[in-house]
């Protein structure tokens, strides 16, 4: 008998025949309101990231890479890039500038699904800084929001604040092994 | 009481893996007790949590109402378990990944190695998860000539400190940050001589030690959250981006996942990701959650490998009362409202599933005779069940297993003795009289004489009234 149908089977006796199935209650919230950007700043900026709102993209840019190298996704809108920026490979740069598929507001969170404008996920990981551009469509309130937004067959990478540890006496600590500086840019239209 | 039909019950075995401690609870919380550094180290870390945890759950108004979705949700998933792992199955290999059943942890520990063997590599690099310590695959791989590494921050911590871990979120709990310090000192190659204990820079010397490791390892070895039977997605929930790094660098990665942590839709994430993170680390949303959906090319590790484990899981589930405990979604919230836990730590409890819901699962996996004094190591005080989100019912699965232990003949003379006596009425009123004659042999306090002198060493005897209330009824 192989494994597979050793633990099946012993799941089937264990349940012995037909336990009854319960009704999943979803009376949990489902319907939201617009998601409110201000909750999503105040959410941000509460597990340190740094919030910019505009519609110069490339200048903000700039403004935060100052003389740092960057890297960038293959399908990054070119007029979010300074004239100036030094493309250079991952393993060089200092930050990544990406997209984003969702962002919840009630969480501070920002999703990436790899689109071309995110990249692969290690573009994301190994630079110490990530800049990452929100449009006002792509902010929900909720997780339920987000959820249903997003393909479950793409690799996702849900971030909320910089990289963090809560492991020394249970305090929130920034700065481990992801990048440890967040800024988040809200694109203003 | 078991209700299985076919197949025995098969509990994970001995000789393999941390579910079975040295020493029982009583004679290891002594020890622990003993340790004062330790319980302020303990007090200080879940007095912080419990209030971070209760000021986000406080955010949320429907937080009773996902509570009742995610038990739902956990009842429905025992219930249709056989049916869901296959359709994990198929999704997970149509998407690219390879998935093997292991029935044991010895066969998990075989499956795993084999697996690191045929790569070639003689290191892995590790995500903290739960069902590879239980299954002390570390051991097996190290046994194998393999090294395994720790990435997680408080594992870090465990493993340089030769230390055995103490909570189920944060394994280094029972250090404090001077601790830490001399451990990475002591035991951390290439450390700075001039770190501090300040937070930050411990967390930057663990982030510059493992950094070149990362970027070397071509395997890396994971447990999951959540395996999404409808889709085949895995997820993993983590805080530091170690997660990431070991999820994302290697070539090949190896996922090992206990059989009830799969999870009927997509949409039920929807629950499971707004109760653990508030319940766990007190986050509205934890720094980092990863999901994949077998290989994606070009992305990540092309040879992805699901390991799904039973180790005991099925003869738990044959429990109808016992069952629930499989609905834990390992956030450790019982841990840290437990005041039992508080004052004994972690070790006291010998498996690597401490506090109340190590309490009642990790004597169902391995059989009741084998953690026989863990459903005791409780007050059935019923914190854990209010900080629950899962809203499993620890406090009734301790009594069930309580009546499932072996007994001392003495004890189980003295309890028939009594229930005899209860039952007659006639026979209780003069055992009631006769009591009062117990205060010439014995003050209030002193407990009973040898043999029973064990079951009163933490109880106290009532002090008998001076009238019964049958004799004051009769005398009105």
């Amino acid at each position: 008998m192989s494994s597979k149908d050793l633990i099946l089977g012993r799941v089937r006796s264990a349940l012995g025949g037909h336990p009854a199935a319960p009704e999943i209650p979803r009376s949990y919230r489902r319907d939201f309101p617009p998601a409110d950007l201000d909750v999503l700043i105040e959410r941000l900026v509460d597990y340190k990231a740094v919030v910019h709102r505009g519609a110069d993209v490339a200048a903000i840019v700039g403004d935060i890479i100052g003389a740092g190298t960057l890297v960038v996704p293959p399908g990054l809108p070119p007029e979010w890039l300074p004239p100036e920026a030094l493309l250079v490979d991952v393993d060089e740069a200092d930050g990544v500038v990406t997209g984003a598929a969702v962002a919840i507001a009630e969480t501070g969170t920002i999703v990436l699904d790899g689109s071309p404008d995110q990249g692969r996920r290690l573009l994301t990981l190994l630079p110490d800084l990530h800049i990452c551009v929100l449009r006002p469509e792509q902010v929900v309130a909720s997780v339920p929001e987000a959820v249903a937004r997003l393909d479950p067959t793409r690799p996702l990478t849900w971030i909320s604040g910089p990289s963090a540890t809560s492991d020394i006496e249970l305090n929130r600590v920034e700065g481990v092994h992801g990048p440890r500086n967040l800024h988040v840019i809200l694109l203003e239209v | 009481m078991s209700t299985f039909l076919g197949m025995p019950v098969a509990h994970a075995p001995r000789g393999v893996g941390h579910l079975r401690g040295d020493e029982p609870f009583p004679a290891a919380a002594r020890t622990a007790l003993a340790n004062p550094q330790l319980r302020r180290n303990l007090q200080h870390a879940t007095t912080t949590i419990r209030g971070k945890s209760g000021r986000v759950i406080a955010e949320l108004p429907d937080w009773q109402e996902l509570r009742a979705a995610g038990s739902a949700l956990k009842a429905y998933t025992m219930a249709n378990l056989p049916r869901l792992l296959e359709q994990l199955e198929e999704k997970v290999t149509a998407a690219g990944g390879v998935v093997h059943w292991a029935a044991d942890a010895a066969e998990a520990n075989r499956i795993v190695t084999g697996l690191v063997r045929a790569t070639g590599e003689q290191r892995v690099i590790k995500i903290k998860s739960m069902a590879t310590q239980e299954i002390g695959l570390n051991e097996a791989l190290e046994d194998a000539g393999i090294t395994p590494v720790e990435t997680d921050l408080a594992e870090l911590i465990v493993q340089l400190g030769d230390d055995k871990p103490s909570h189920i979120l944060v394994p280094a709990i029972h250090r404090n940050r001077s601790e830490i310090r001399e451990i990475f000192l002591r035991a951390m190659p290439g450390v700075d001589p001039a770190l501090t204990d300040d937070p930050p820079a411990l967390a930057a010397a663990a982030r510059r030690y493992l950094r070149e490791t990362f970027l070397t390892t071509k395997v890396a070895v994971s447990g999951a959250n959540f395996g999404i039977a409808e889709t085949g997605t895995l997820t993993v929930v983590e805080s530091e981006g170690n997660g990431r790094m070991c999820l994302t660098l290697p070539d090949t990665l190896i996922t090992v996942m206990g059989i009830e942590k799969v999870v009927p839709t997509w949409q039920d994430l929807e629950v499971f990701l707004q109760l653990l993170p508030r319940a766990s680390t007190g986050e509205r949303m934890n720094p980092y959650t990863s999901m994949w959906h077998g290989v994606t090319p070009g992305d990540g590790p092309q040879n992805f490998h699901l390991v799904l484990l039973d180790n005991g899981r099925s003869a738990v589930l044959a429990d109808e009362v016992g069952r629930q405990a499989l609905h834990c979604i390992r956030c450790s919230a019982c841990l840290n409202v437990c005041p039992v836990y508080e004052r004994t730590g972690g070790h006291a409890y010998g498996s690597v599933y401490p506090g109340p819901i190590g309490a009642v699962l990790s004597p169902q996996l391995t059989g009741v005779e084998d953690n026989a004094s863990l459903p005791y190591a409780s007050s059935l005080c019923g914190a854990c069940f209010d900080a629950c989100p899962v809203k499993i019912d620890i406090p009734s699965i301790l009594v069930h297993l309580r009546n499932q232990v072996p007994h001392p003949a003495g004890e189980k003379a003295v309890m028939a003795a009594a229930a005899y006596t209860m039952d007659r009425p006639r026979l209780y009123a003069r055992a009631q009289r006769a009591a009062k004659f117990a205060k010439l042999v014995g003050k209030r306090g002193r407990g009973l004489p040898p043999p029973l002198n064990g079951w009163s060493a933490a109880r106290d005897l009532p002090t008998p009234p001076a009238e019964t209330f049958r004799d004051w009824w009769r005398g009105r």
